[in-house]
């Protein structure tokens, strides 16, 4: 089925507003959604009208809480009761209004007229059936194939969204499956029915940027391939740029802008719209400069890096962690997280660590903390910390702290706001009483926040904030450099662009070095000195931001660059992979020997390593 | 314990724990119960009409049977002509001493043994869980028949045996529970700080267990009132005549459908003292966890 797409009519075919002609399968009218708060109700989607015409992509964008997927569940009448509703409005599909069909007829609609793809594909299976099971669950859920024929259908469908070997995933569970093969087997059960409309809430926003670019071709090609009309809800506005026909940007539960793809991204009307889209990374934007965005006095703290001993010297890191199984828990297999890794971290620099889900980078900065058993040598501040107890390493976290991915999840939800802050004093006996209110006063105000706010908890801050606290708290205890480990994945790009100017404005200051820890390519591009990309477990290439971006040698370093979306509807929409690709396994048998690699120097500290043989 | 660590921890934050709790009608009514019960159990000498002991000759019908509540006996006579009133008096000193001290015991043990499997791992699980298994496995009641027949029987004996069977399923819960707990990223997070283990143990796993633990242990009054009246049954229990509220029950229970009310008002006597423990622990829970603040 795939000759007939030589042509490649997905790739490019945005004629925006001129959608004139097309007729519309999807019209909501002035859509209300209620919510129930302790303050009384509140409106969280205002009158949002819109048409999705046939055939077209349809891209909803805005930051959390601006209501985009509360409008995708009261369109599917999905919203969590009693706590929300439907408080006025119509959406018409096929001369029906869907806010008000009855359940039994709803369900007529889910599936067979809608299809819908959440964000986080392994919740949305059920992980102990397996994929031929629930797969055929939603063929045959409106009756109209069984037994052999259905079988038969899930075969096509696996086929329809590119898994390799169809038959064999058939009987295989969603843990087996990665999570790019997950999503591609939810977008199969929303298309089981043939279903005319898909909506898909953030559905590559969970999955690495490599898969990302190939579920979003994917999803471009069933388009064509079908006529279907895609709802797609998504924060990230290279998302949009790549998918849209038409943008719709909310705010607040209100339409701020829509308009065609090209319209909203080269005329944006609001100054809203106009912010979201400045705040965006755009890789390839610092190109013929060497120093982080912001810094100041870069080529001094340069300069020093290269007379002083490295912050942070690491040499020939190695992080295996057994699988054990069976009845006497022996070891039965290894993952092998981060195999032989050396590098070095100045003094003011910022190295990053940059890979996909399971490369071993987050697994890196937990072993530089003594966080989790490793092998190798590590000396931060010229210390050695190998075989350090929690007792030895204390004076040694003096110097190193770390900054984690989901700022919620990292404090303690029953602790106030100034005693979290104040912990790392308080554990390493550096402060009491008074003199300890003004030191947490200080650190509050030194990362935006009021020292006002000291009495109270996590949960009444916003993401921003909360990351702002864990940022205090690892700055309390004065080191010299911080493990910042995603930590602006979790957060909105305009809280995003201040988190990471707020970590720059304090290397600046403090001269501190930075271990940053990211998926992100364009967030890398921003704030590193160095970087390191990482795959497998180990480095594959490693040098200047400007060697990495601007001269790229290693064949993933390229992939990498090439898969992130990009924030401009005028660039050539990318090829469709024919065939599903996936990261490998980093699990292997006790007796594995990995394979040798050999480095190449290209200069200037750009290094490239290649398997040899 | 749960509550005392609770207590402790509030004070410090926040003075108006107590003030808080009082303004919730349901706590208000648990308090009130459990303060009754706990006067009743201390003053009971002053409080009751009759002797506990004494069999009173008016106290039984001509044909022996005895006398369902009535203006003089309140809650009527037991089968040997004893004021059922006057004995659940008596009767709570015991079994306050059984619900609440043997059974708090039962939790601090259990919590103990559970937190530290759960956080440490390795050999220190292995060990602890393994015989917690083993506790589990072995028969409650004979366990505390070997107990109790090693040791001569008295109320604090009887107490320290239920403390030493009931621990278990406490401790399994709470293990899963700081199992869990201790894989987030807030515990990984205070190692990073250099934390050591007792602090994390206890003043960042412990709180977020409290929940468990105030179910589970007010769950604990009810069965730990209970096993001692059937210890008691077998005669390795508080000795009779000394009246406990199992005790009372298990006395009585084969007399069901003719005097109803000599296992009735026991049994709802034990029921309110659970509740309330029960509703002022969930208040307490509500009042500490500062997510669930605005809630009701």
């Amino acid at each position: 089925m795939n000759q007939s797409h030589q042509k490649e009519p997905w790739k490019r075919e945005t004629n925006g507003g001129a959608d004139a002609t097309a007729t519309t399968s999807l019209a909501v009218n002035d859509l209300s959604v209620q919510v129930a708060t302790p303050d009384g109700p509140k409106l969280v989607v205002d009158r949002l009208s819109f048409d999705l015409p046939e055939g077209r992509t349809l891209c909803i964008a805005g930051e959390s809480g601006s209501g985009k997927s509360m409008t995708a569940l009261a369109l599917m009448q999905l919203l969590p009761r009693p706590m929300a509703r439907i408080a006025g409005g119509s959406a018409m599909l096929d001369g029906e209004d869907l806010l008000t069909l009855p359940e039994s007829r709803m369900r007529q609609v889910r599936g067979r007229k809608i299809g819908m793809i959440f964000q986080e594909p392994m919740t949305s299976l059920n992980p102990v059936l397996s994929i031929g099971t629930q797969l055929k669950g939603a063929i045959t859920a409106h009756g109209e194939l069984a037994g052999r024929a259905a079988g038969a259908r899930a075969l096509e469908l696996l086929d329809q969204v590119q898994i390799p070997e169809p038959r064999r995933r058939l009987e295989q569970y969603p843990h087996e499956l990665s999570g790019g093969m997950r999503q591609r087997i939810v977008i199969a059960m929303a298309l089981a029915q043939h279903s005319k409309i898909l909506i898909a809430d953030e559905p590559t926003t969970a999955l690495d940027v490599t898969v990302q670019a190939q579920i979003l071709a994917l999803i471009r090609k069933l388009q064509v391939d079908h006529g279907i009309a895609v709802m797609m809800i998504t924060h990230d506005m290279g998302v949009v740029a790549e998918m849209a026909d038409q943008v719709l940007v909310m705010k607040h539960g209100r339409r701020v802008e829509h308009g065609s793809s090209a319209e909203v991204f080269d005329n944006p009307r609001e100054d809203y719209t106009r912010k979201l889209l400045a705040a965006v990374p755009r890789l390839g934007e610092m190109t013929g400069t060497d120093a982080p965005k912001r810094a100041k006095g870069a080529e001094a703290a340069q300069a020093k890096a290269a007379d002083e001993a490295p912050m942070v010297e690491v040499r020939d890191l190695t992080v295996r962690f057994d699988i054990r199984g069976g009845i006497l828990q022996r070891p039965v297999s290894r993952v092998h997280a981060v195999e032989g890794i050396s590098f070095t971290v100045g003094r003011g620099e910022t190295l990053s660590l940059v890979g996909e889900s399971g490369c071993g980078k987050s697994t890196t900065g937990k072993a530089l903390l003594n966080l989790i058993p490793w092998q190798g040598d590590v000396k931060v501040n010229g210390r050695s910390t190998r075989g350090l107890g929690a007792k030895a390493m204390r004076p040694v976290l003096r110097d190193v702290q770390m900054i984690f991915q989901d700022p919620y999840a990292s404090l303690d939800a029953r602790m106030r706001v100034g005693d979290i802050v104040a912990e790392p004093l308080v554990i390493h006996g550096l402060a009491q009483g008074s003199e300890l209110n003004e030191r947490v006063a200080y650190l509050l105000e030194r990362v935006g926040l009021s020292p006002d706010q000291m009495r109270r908890y996590p949960h009444e801050f916003s993401g921003g904030q909360r990351q702002r606290i864990c940022i205090a708290r690892a700055l309390s205890l004065s080191p010299k450099l911080i493990v910042a480990d995603e930590s602006v994945a979790a957060l909105d790009v305009s809280i995003q662009a201040q988190v990471l100017d707020l970590l720059q404005d304090i290397q600046d200051e403090t001269g501190i070095s930075y271990l940053f820890i990211s998926h992100d390519m364009a967030v890398v591009e921003q704030i590193s000195h160095r970087v390191a990309v990482m795959y497998m477990g180990r480095f594959v290439e490693m040098g200047s931001r400007r060697h990495i971006f601007e001269n790229p040698q290693h064949s993933y370093t390229k992939k990498l660059i090439e898969a992130v979306p990009v924030a401009d509807p005028h660039r050539p929409r990318r090829d469709f992979v024919a065939k599903a690709e996936d990261l490998p396994s980093p699990v292997h048998p006790l007796d594995y020997v990995p394979p040798q690699t050999r480095v190449r120097d290209l200069g200037g500290r750009h290094l490239v390593w290649e398997v040899e043989g | 314990m749960s509550r005392t660590v609770a207590e402790t921890r509030a004070s410090a934050a926040n003075p108006s724990v107590i003030a808080r709790l009082l303004r919730r009608p349901l706590a208000l009514a648990g308090l009130i119960v459990i303060c009754v019960t706990v006067l009743a159990a201390v003053f009971a000498p002053w409080l009751v009409p009759f002797d506990p002991y004494e069999q009173f000759f008016e106290g039984l019908t001509i044909e022996g049977a005895p006398l369902p509540p009535n203006a003089q006996f309140w809650f009527g006579t037991d089968l040997v002509g004893r004021d059922l009133f006057s004995r659940l008096v008596y009767g709570a000193r015991t079994s306050l001493v059984i619900g609440v001290v043997a059974n708090g015991i039962a939790v601090i043990i259990g919590s103990l043994i559970g937190i530290t499997a759960g956080y440490f791992r390795g050999w220190t699980d292995t060990v602890l869980m393994r015989f917690t298994d083993l506790m589990m496995a072995f028969p409650a009641l004979l366990l505390a028949i070997v107990l109790a027949a090693i040791f001569t029987p008295s109320l604090w004996i009887v107490a320290m045996v239920i403390a030493m069977v009931n621990w278990v399923q406490i401790a399994r819960v709470v293990y899963t529970e700081a199992r869990s707990l201790s894989e987030r990223d807030f515990v990984m997070a205070e190692r990073a700080m250099g934390a050591g283990a007792g602090r994390i143990l206890f003043r960042h796993i412990l709180p977020h267990l409290l929940s468990t633990i105030i179910v589970w242990a007010t769950l604990g009054i009810a069965t730990t009132v209970l096993l001692e009246a059937t210890l008691s049954f077998l005669g390795i229990g508080v000795q009779p005549p000394t009246p406990s509220w199992g005790n009372i029950i298990f006395e009585n229970q084969t007399y069901f459908t003719s005097a109803p009310w000599l296992v009735f008002i026991p049994g709802a006597a034990i029921l309110a003292l659970a509740l309330a423990f029960n509703l002022v622990g969930d208040a307490l829970r509500d009042i500490l966890d500062p997510t669930q603040q605005g809630r009701h």
